[in-house]
């Protein structure tokens, strides 16, 4: 459970500005690889709305690309939490 | 629609309101300091702030303006859940750290924490009124479209209830009571949600064709005759055929009279009939059942509609008669159901397919034919305005693909203008979350960027987990034959009331304190900007953390009035789609900033100040000069419009990381010269 107290602003944190700049440095990656998946996703539907028409096991891409969308950011956020653990 | 006021729901959200409240005294005797009430002392846990994001970000525009969008126009709705979950991308990976980093209470202590800056100060400041304030009248749309079915009171009394509630939450412990309510707030609406997509795909898909079921409403369909050439042809030719469905013998309906086509209904593909046995005309649609055939007497259909008019003199006449539950009153039938599956034998009696799994049940809808709704407005020479509410029969296959809703219809055309509209909101949702000025003030109230990174983490977990439920209760909605042709804001609630009165109730009592929480965290972010940014650092005004206190207090009670207002003037609007433009506005002012400051340290801060400053200006202007606002807001001509799309991200974003690096580079370069 969370502390109820609220006094001052906590302290300010030490940093490692190496660690600093390694996490900065892994979450830029991770962005650019889910811009990469949302611009194409922007782009199809714009430019190519016939290929989200196109069905996998009974649903469509559009379908299996807005969940993959959701999913996939999940995954990236956990898989940065696992690179940051230290 | 009328609805029956529920006691349970009353009572449930009387709970609500009072654990709410309860804590917020109990929390209130304790946040003394200027730090516990704007940031809750940095003591909240990683896990608590991670679900009150969910709290905070999952507004009445999620759960009801998402939910009655999909309802409404199917996949649609989908594309702002997946927008919005998108842009906790930008606010993990780009803007946590840095600013856990960077600031101490506001969104403006980040961006000045290396200038110190008036300027700076001022216009973050401003910009997170104005962001705050345009986030503000949706949600306060959503509690006056929830209080009408809840507690039978006027959408007014919604939006003056919830705001009061929210003032005292706000003025009584800041930060901690409203971090303690999202946090609530966001793992009943995580839970519930659940509950109902689990009995959603549970009772799987009804297909419910023609007058198979007493409790869905029978919209009848006349073949219109080969020969008739002009609407007044309709009933020279004798009777009409009334068409039931499939292998059904047709009945002759008689039309007693058609009512004359005066020039406000004769270029509408309305006709206004008679039919014997009717009390009073009702309003028919002409529609065709193959796409190419367009005119009258090549097979076409005239579709019963609904309708809601308004005399000039105020009365309000539901499907030809005044509104009431009474005899010779009327009031308008739930709709919303799939007519048959395709490739499956049909006749009079439904067809169920039992209960389904989450992919088989999108796969079914998929082949089917379901009936949407889509509305005209006719204004009548003698000063009355008629809504017709018509039935859209349409594949399900279409429905589960984007671009039947206006606002998207970009994907399906041909202009480019289309195109840049659809692209500029998705890029709009996409760097809005990461910009709104009540979530990046939650990023205070850890005490750490390890907690900050973890707490994100948590919050796009619940968050995603619930954008993709809000498909299945849109869809289950779109099916549900509980839908009100007149608000889409209503359409998770009164799915819920398909189920029962129980899961009615507490889903209804949900959605309200869903926006409690959302407002309380919009009031928190606003009044901050106003007594510590303005006051405080802009003002220099020298005050003790009681007096700062006070001053956010009184900011929370104007900025709350100021939302009431504007909830009532804006009742009738989607909330998703008014979110939509707070997300542009945030995007636009404060997301270059953001990151430019975090990545390129050429960033002066004339250059922070005037990409703010530009930001807020060029995408309000860009809102308010708007196809959209011209058609929705002041009721005019929407070709009128003085801008080429309605949504500014595309161009207003981009515009705020021109003037920030231009300004920045002529700013520098002074100083290097001197």
């Amino acid at each position: 459970m969370a502390h109820f107290d609220h006094g001052s602003a906590h302290p300010t944190e030490v940093e490692d500005e190496v660690q600093v700049a390694r996490r900065a440095r892994i979450a830029l990656w991770l962005f650019v690889v889910y811009c990469v998946a949302y611009g194409a996703f922007m782009l199809l539907n714009a430019f190519a709305p016939k290929v989200m028409e196109t069905t996998f096991g009974g649903v469509n891409l559009a379908i299996w690309y807005g969940f993959g969308l959701i999913g996939g950011a999940l995954l990236l956020a956990l898989v940065y939490a696992w690179l940051c653990r230290k | 629609m009328i609805y029956e006021r529920s006691t349970l729901a009353v009572a449930i959200f009387a709970v609500f309101v009072g654990i709410t409240l309860g804590l917020s005294f109990y929390l209130g005797r304790r946040a003394k300091s200027a730090s516990g009430y704007f940031a809750a002392g940095g003591h909240i846990h990683w896990f608590v702030n991670g679900i009150a994001f969910a709290g905070d970000y999952l507004s009445a525009a999620s759960f009801l303006g998402i939910c009655g969008m999909i309802a409404f126009y199917g996949y649609d709705g989908f594309l702002y859940s997946i927008g919005y979950l998108a842009g906790w991308i930008v606010a993990l990976f780009v803007v946590a750290e840095p600013l856990k980093r960077m600031g101490k209470f506001t969104f403006a202590d980040a961006l000045d924490s290396r200038f110190h800056s008036r300027g700076i100060k001022l216009s973050a400041a401003i910009s997170t009124l104005a962001v705050s304030i345009f986030y503000l009248i949706p949600q306060m749309v959503g509690a006056g479209a929830l209080i009408k079915p809840l507690l039978g009171f006027s959408h007014a009394t919604g939006v003056i209830t919830v705001g009061a509630v929210v003032i005292l939450i706000v003025t009584t412990a800041g930060m901690v009571s409203t971090t303690y309510v999202q946090f609530i707030k966001g793992s009943l609406l995580v839970v519930f949600s659940t509950v109902l997509v689990v009995m959603i795909l549970n009772r799987g898909l009804i297909a419910r064709p023609w007058k198979s079921d007493p409790m869905i409403h029978h919209f009848r369909t006349l073949n219109v005759p080969t020969a008739a050439k002009t609407k007044d042809d309709l009933i020279k030719s004798g009777p009409l055929k009334c068409y039931n469905g499939w292998k059904t013998p047709m009945q002759e309906v008689e039309v007693e009279e058609l009512l004359p086509q005066n020039p406000a209904w004769q270029k509408t593909p309305y006709v206004r009939l008679h039919v014997k046995g009717d009390d009073v005309p009702t309003v028919w649609r002409f529609d065709t059942w193959e796409p190419h055939v367009t005119t009258l007497g090549d097979w076409g259909y005239l579709r019963e509609t609904q309708t809601v008019t308004v005399t000039r003199d105020g009365k309000k006449l539901v499907n030809g008669k005044p509104q009431g539950r009474l005899e010779a009153q009327g009031d308008l039938f739930p709709v919303g159901q799939i007519d048959f599956f395709f490739g499956e034998d049909f006749g009079e009696n439904a067809t169920h397919t039992g209960s389904l799994g989450p992919i088989d049940y999108l796969e079914k809808l998929s082949s089917s034919r379901v009936t949407l709704w889509g509305s005209d407005v006719i204004k009548d020479e003698d000063g009355s305005v008629t809504t017709v509410y018509y039935p859209k029969h349409t594949h399900g296959r279409d429905i589960l693909l984007p671009g039947n809703h206006p606002t998207f219809k970009g994907i399906r055309s041909d202009k480019l203008t289309d195109k840049l509209n659809f692209l500029s909101l998705m890029l709009a949702l996409f760097g809005g979350t990461a910009s709104l000025p009540h979530i990046l003030i939650r990023y205070y109230t850890v005490k750490d960027q390890a907690s900050a990174r973890k707490s994100t983490i948590v919050g796009i977990a619940s968050i995603g987990f619930f954008y993709v439920l809000t498909l299945y209760i849109g869809l289950g909605a779109m099916t549900s034959g509980a839908l009100d042709v007149t608000n889409s804001n209503m359409a998770a609630p009164l799915l819920a009331k398909s189920f029962g009165e129980w899961l009615f109730a507490i889903i209804s009592a949900i959605a309200f304190t869903t926006v409690l929480g959302t407002v309380s965290g919009l009031i928190i972010a606003a009044s901050g900007a106003v007594a510590h940014d303005i006051c405080g650092t802009l003002l220099k005004m020298n005050m003790t953390d009681s007096q700062k206190i006070r001053i956010a207090k009184i900011a929370s009670v104007g900025v709350g009035l100021i939302a009431i207002v504007l909830g009532i003037l804006f009742e009738k609007m989607n909330v998703s789609y008014l979110v939509g433009w707070a997300f542009s506005v945030a995007a636009s002012a404060n997301l270059p900033s953001l990151i430019m400051l975090i990545f390129w340290p050429g960033t002066t801060k004339q250059g922070i100040t005037a990409s703010i400053t530009v930001g807020v200006i060029s995408s309000l202007s860009w809102i308010l000069l708007s196809a959209d606002t011209f058609k929705d807001v002041y009721g005019s001509d929407p070709s009128k419009a003085l801008v080429p799309f309605s949504q500014p991200g595309i161009v207003t974003i981009p515009l705020g990381f021109a003037v920030l690096i231009g300004v920045s580079l002529l700013t520098r370069r002074r100083e290097v010269v001197a």
